[in-house]
């Protein structure tokens, strides 16, 4: 049990550790000249104009909550789906009423605009 | 020995269980305690993954040159090896030497470790994919819920590498792919709750061992789902119809714009990772995974993921890209409902049927 998730703490660090292998590697072979311009921010060509770090369309926080709620609802529905088959009508029932509830959740969204991206 | 050979190529869980056996005993003769012998193995399993994995992104990468090529009516790669075939080494060669130029605007720790954490969230897929029978590194009790969280590292990998690239098209690219990787996440998890709901268990081995015969596929219970699950995992990786992340004739290259080198080759790298991985989980889901007659299980395997990944790379080269206002609208407005039809619909068959 315990060294079941061993491997993903293995995975997770020499994932990690063949990527920074790779840098160094590569640092070891290649050349490193650079100038300011070749340094400067890519912008066709031309200079660029000002910095990148401004701010962003409020629909992509739109977007995000809402993705929190329906994920969260996903967690949710695993250990159901699981033990679905054991538990019958009783489980399908709620599984009805939750759904119900998740897609009015949905559907109010969707009437409020929020699911339109233009 | 030479007459071992094809046997432990047919058996080749065998053939790995003795080698396991063998460095265990070994390690144990030098007197080490238990839990350093499983890390050692777990290590060296770890690193003929990350091997196989490289090696299996070669040849797709030069797989999807030669398709798209014939596809556009072209020849593709011709002049590396047999029909191109050693080209992928030779860009990776080519990469290897390239200069890194590391722009001076932008925010260095973030930078350096966005292909870091996209690569390591893309490999630590690999822990628990069946590759054939008992050729698993960890046959994890939460497996397919362990692959859809794991899978979600990504999108912030790649916002890293869009935010802190500090330019305008890297930034439009990590948050296009931020909005999208998460609005096709919940579809393809619904997608995959209605498999749950048949196998009763979240272990890929489980679900491969109760797809023993053809007709036990799950393909034929949730056909919905297998094709939702398909549409979300192509855009899950960001592969055209949905590669507005990096739509080169928009964005230059979208949030890999101000990355060169080694660092750009970890991005491609960890694309390809997650376009075998996605055909993987839907061999193991929904084609019965490693089983089949004949063959050794691991070939099984391999022959049904490439073939899915042959049909990610057909609709890539098919089917032009879509409008950002397309994408999210049919994620939200079409996909997540036909997720939720399904859902329904498998909870209602259940209950009638079995």
């Amino acid at each position: 049990m315990v060294s079941d998730f061993a491997a993903v703490a293995v995975f997770l660090v020499l994932g990690a550790g063949f990527v920074l292998f790779n840098f160094l590697l590569a640092k070891l072979i290649r050349p490193s000249a650079p100038t300011p311009i070749k340094l400067s921010t890519y912008e066709c060509g031309e200079s660029p104009v000002g910095s990148a770090w401004i701010q962003f369309n409020v629909r992509f926080y739109l977007f995000a909550l809402i993705f929190v709620i329906f994920d969260v609802e996903v967690v949710f529905l695993f250990p159901w789906a699981i033990v679905y088959r054991s538990l019958g009508l009783f489980a399908l029932v709620e599984m009805l009423i939750f759904l119900a509830i998740l897609i009015f959740g949905l559907f109010y969204a969707w009437r409020k605009g929020f699911l339109r991206w233009y | 020995m030479t007459a071992l050979i094809p046997q432990s190529i047919l058996e080749l869980d065998k053939l790995v269980r003795t080698i396991a056996d063998a460095i265990a005993a070994v390690l144990q003769g030098i007197g080490l305690g238990p839990a350093w012998v499983t890390l050692i193995q777990l290590s060296i399993a770890c690193l003929v993954v990350i091997a196989f994995a490289a090696v299996v992104v070669l040849f797709l990468v030069w797989w999807e040159r030669k398709i798209s090529a014939h596809i556009q009516m072209r020849l593709g790669p011709m002049r590396v090896g047999w029909h191109g075939a050693l080209q992928t080494i030779a860009d990776a060669v080519k990469l290897l030497q390239k200069e890194d130029i590391t722009p001076t605007n932008v925010d260095r720790p973030i930078y350096f470790w966005a292909p870091i954490l996209t690569f390591v969230a893309a490999v630590a897929v690999y822990v628990t994919i069946p590759f054939g029978k008992g050729l698993i590194v960890s046959d994890l009790n939460i497996g397919i819920l362990y692959i859809l969280s794991i899978t979600t590292f990504t999108v912030i990998g790649l916002l890293m590498a869009g935010w802190s690239s500090n330019n305008k098209y890297a930034l439009l690219g990590g948050f296009r792919s931020a909005a999208q990787v998460i609005s096709y996440e919940v579809p393809m998890a619904l997608a995959i709750m209605g498999v749950v709901m048949f196998t009763q268990t979240l272990s890929m081995v489980e679900i491969v061992n109760q797809q023993q015969s053809f007709t036990h596929w799950y393909i034929w219970r949730q056909p919905i789902g297998f094709v939702v699950y398909m549409i979300a995992a192509t855009a899950e990786c960001n592969r055209t119809p949905f590669d507005l992340p990096e739509a080169d004739s928009e964005l230059v290259a979208g949030f890999v714009t101000e990355y060169s080198g080694m660092k750009f080759a970890m991005f491609f790298l960890a694309e390809f990772l997650n376009l075998f991985s996605i055909s993987a989980i839907a061999t193991t889901l929904f084609f019965g995974g490693w089983q089949g007659p004949f063959l050794p299980s691991w070939m099984w395997f391999m022959i049904k993921t490439l073939i899915g990944v042959f049909v990610l790379m057909w609709v890539r080269w098919t089917y032009p890209r879509l409008r950002v206002d397309q994408l999210m609208g049919f994620a939200w407005r079409f996909l997540l409902p036909a997720a939720f039809v399904n859902l329904i619909l498998t909870g209602l068959l259940i209950a009638v049927f079995l």
